[in-house]
């Protein structure tokens, strides 16, 4: 009787030791699979946790725009990764409004991000890809593009214009 | 021999190949399981290709913006039978996509997700979605022009997410921009993360198929009742059933051999898509247009009305996929045969219809202004008047010819002005040149008075 009740009080203390490690054991492996998951689900939104800086970039000499000319100046992208070679570059459809104002538009269509052509005949910007256009100014003429061309800021600095780099235009809802 | 007998008799002893893999082999499907069973073997052989081609790609293919065009490069026109590898795995990506599409069609069709098969259908409508992504993400990594600018497109579109839309967009290109994180990304996604999911998939996907069997071809009067169908496929399969090797799988076998020799001849013959310019975002004279399974899309983009296609990008997409997926919740029971679902089969064939006309709209992307027009010659020009003649070139020049064609020269998107003058008067015409339209430009703030007079004297000769 008694040697009954020794082993029956072992047999709980056992059960409740095993209890105890499943626990231990479960809490560990969840600790462990979240200090794996950190790092790897910051690689994952890396491009969301990084700021977004903007620079003043160089584009043009102030005397090789004539007023009224329309142009495409490139210019490297606010954060160019050192291995990024040929797609850091970034590209503005520069105008010159008159001797001191100037406007860059953002080569991508508001429809569908593609990259608008100037048509300096036509006076107008195209789209390839379904046919958007927009007058001189940015607005839109025709086509499925949901609202006007994106602008950067511009600035003239010691007889150079430059351009504010700015993230891809993003047409949201 | 005998030697080797008892190698192989030692580790399948020790390892239980037969044992776990004669019973799969040898299970027992309906007969009557014919040619229109082969599509979905031929998608998984299909997927084989993809991966082994896909592998060797990856020994000679530098997943980086800035190398991997020229990588590329190497490996169509100088690696040795890089042309054919590239090839191959290109004809391979469109013969998956066909052939689990009309897999899907199949299974539609003869109501094979009825009861117990929902969740076959079920993963499998996630299979089918995430083999045109793996489509999509492969035809980014032909990163020249066209692949950053078809980025940019994939952004943009995810972009008209609720709320969250931008950030999608930022995590698709890697950043703000198009740079170097963007290749990487589209890189892992293509050869880590949408693989792996697919195999996860695939794999549940396959066990649902020995676990409910393969569905037996429809028959008129013979509903599926959730109640008595898995005992009457029991009895079925034990009084007429036939092993799967050889009764069943030699026709898989045989397509799906000759669906790879197709992709093979193809790659060939035809050889991979040249690439276009380098990689360069700064490069704005590209034209990006999708691979032809995407082609559907880029044209309803073209063609939907303005006022609801930023919504449509975003829920379009959204409630086809609620919509396939709630399929065998909606209807899990009743009759198979196509001949007592007329409406399930007129569908069908309203959606094939649809979509392919897209497909063709889109090859010839006529709302595309034609930036190759050429000008206009004596043989247009029906005159020796200098105004009419000064008006034929202002056309030209004027960009009018991207949109609108005189004879055979230039573009679709605008009507043909071969014969106008026989539709619209003279003041007509002056009138929608200076106010525009709905689909033109005004030209009223474009144009000098004497252009305008030019451009409408010569179209009031083509009559």
């Amino acid at each position: 009787m008694t040697e009954n009740k020794i082993d029956e009080t072992q047999q709980g203390a056992d059960e409740n030791k095993r209890r105890f490690l499943i626990k231990v054991s479960l809490v560990l492996s969840a600790l462990s699979a979240f200090a794996v998951g950190i790092p790897v689900v910051s690689a994952l939104l890396a491009p969301l946790l990084e700021k977004a800086p903007e620079v003043w970039r160089k584009v043009a000499d102030l005397d090789d725009f004539a007023i009224g000319a329309v142009k495409l100046v490139t210019f490297k992208n606010a954060d160019p990764e050192a291995w990024a070679g040929i797609t850091a570059q970034s590209a503005a459809w520069l105008r010159r409004d008159s001797a001191s104002m100037f406007t860059a538009f953002s080569a991508n269509c508001t429809h569908l991000g593609c990259p608008v052509r100037w048509e300096e005949g036509a006076q107008l910007f195209m789209c390839p890809c379904h046919g958007g256009v927009y007058y001189k100014d940015g607005t839109v003429a025709s086509g499925p593009p949901p609202k006007a061309l994106v602008q950067y800021p511009v600035r003239i600095n010691k007889q150079q214009i430059e351009i504010q780099t700015a993230p891809v235009p993003i047409t949201t809802l | 021999m005998k030697m080797l007998k008892k190698i192989w008799a030692w580790i399948d002893d020790r390892s239980g190949f037969s044992e776990l893999l004669l019973p799969l082999i040898k299970h027992p499907v309906p007969p009557g399981s014919k040619w229109s069973y082969v599509f979905g073997s031929a998608t998984l052989f299909c997927l084989v290709l993809q991966v082994i081609t896909g592998v060797a790609l990856s020994l000679l293919y530098q997943p980086s913006s800035s190398d991997a065009y020229q990588s590329l490069q190497f490996i169509t026109h100088q690696a040795r039978f890089g042309r054919v590898l590239r090839g191959i795995h290109y004809f391979g990506a469109s013969a998956m996509i066909l052939m689990v599409g009309i897999h899907m069609i199949r299974v539609y069709i003869t109501a094979a997700y009825k009861y117990p098969r929902e969740m076959g259908w079920i993963s499998g409508v996630l299979l089918l979605f995430l083999t045109i992504a793996m489509g999509f993400t492969g035809q980014l990594l032909r990163w020249d022009s066209n692949g950053v600018w078809s980025s940019v497109v994939a952004a943009e579109q995810l972009g008209r997410i609720p709320i969250m839309g931008k950030l999608a967009a930022r995590l698709l290109m890697g950043g703000n921009t198009i740079g170097g994180h963007t290749l990487s990304r589209f890189y892992s996604y293509h050869v880590f993360i949408i693989p792996a999911i697919i195999f996860i998939l695939l794999g549940f996907h396959l066990m649902l198929v020995i676990r409910n069997g393969i569905s037996e071809p429809p028959k008129l009067g013979r509903p599926v009742d959730p109640k008595s169908y898995r005992q009457w496929y029991k009895d079925m399969l034990q009084k007429v059933g036939v092993p799967f090797w050889p009764y069943a799988a030699w026709r898989d076998m045989l397509f799906g051999a000759a669906t790879i020799i197709a992709i093979i001849s193809l790659a060939i013959i035809y050889g991979p898509p040249e690439l276009s310019q380098p990689p360069n975002p700064a490069y704005l004279y590209a034209n990006p247009k999708p691979d032809w399974y995407m082609l559907a899309i880029f044209s309803l983009f073209a063609l939907m009305p303005r006022r609801i296609e930023s919504v449509v990008i975003f829920i379009g997409p959204v409630m086809t996929v609620l919509m396939l997926l709630s399929l065998p919740f909606i209807s899990h029971k009743g009759e198979r045969s196509a001949l007592r679902r007329p409406w399930a089969v007129f569908g069908t064939i309203c959606v094939i219809v649809f979509v392919f006309s897209l497909f063709l709209l889109g090859e010839q992307s006529t709302w595309s202004p034609q930036f190759t027009a050429k000008p206009l010659t004596q043989t247009n020009i029906h005159s020796s008047d200098t105004l009419v003649i000064a008006g034929a070139a202002l056309l030209y020049q004027r960009g009018c010819l991207y949109c609108h064609k005189v004879d055979n020269t230039g573009g679709l998107k605008g009507p043909d002005l071969t014969n106008v003058s026989q539709r619209l008067t003279n003041e007509d015409l002056r009138v929608r040149i200076v106010n525009g339209g709905t689909n033109m430009p005004a030209y009223g703030g474009i144009l000098k008075e004497e252009e305008l007079t030019a451009i409408i004297a010569f179209l009031q000769t083509r009559k």
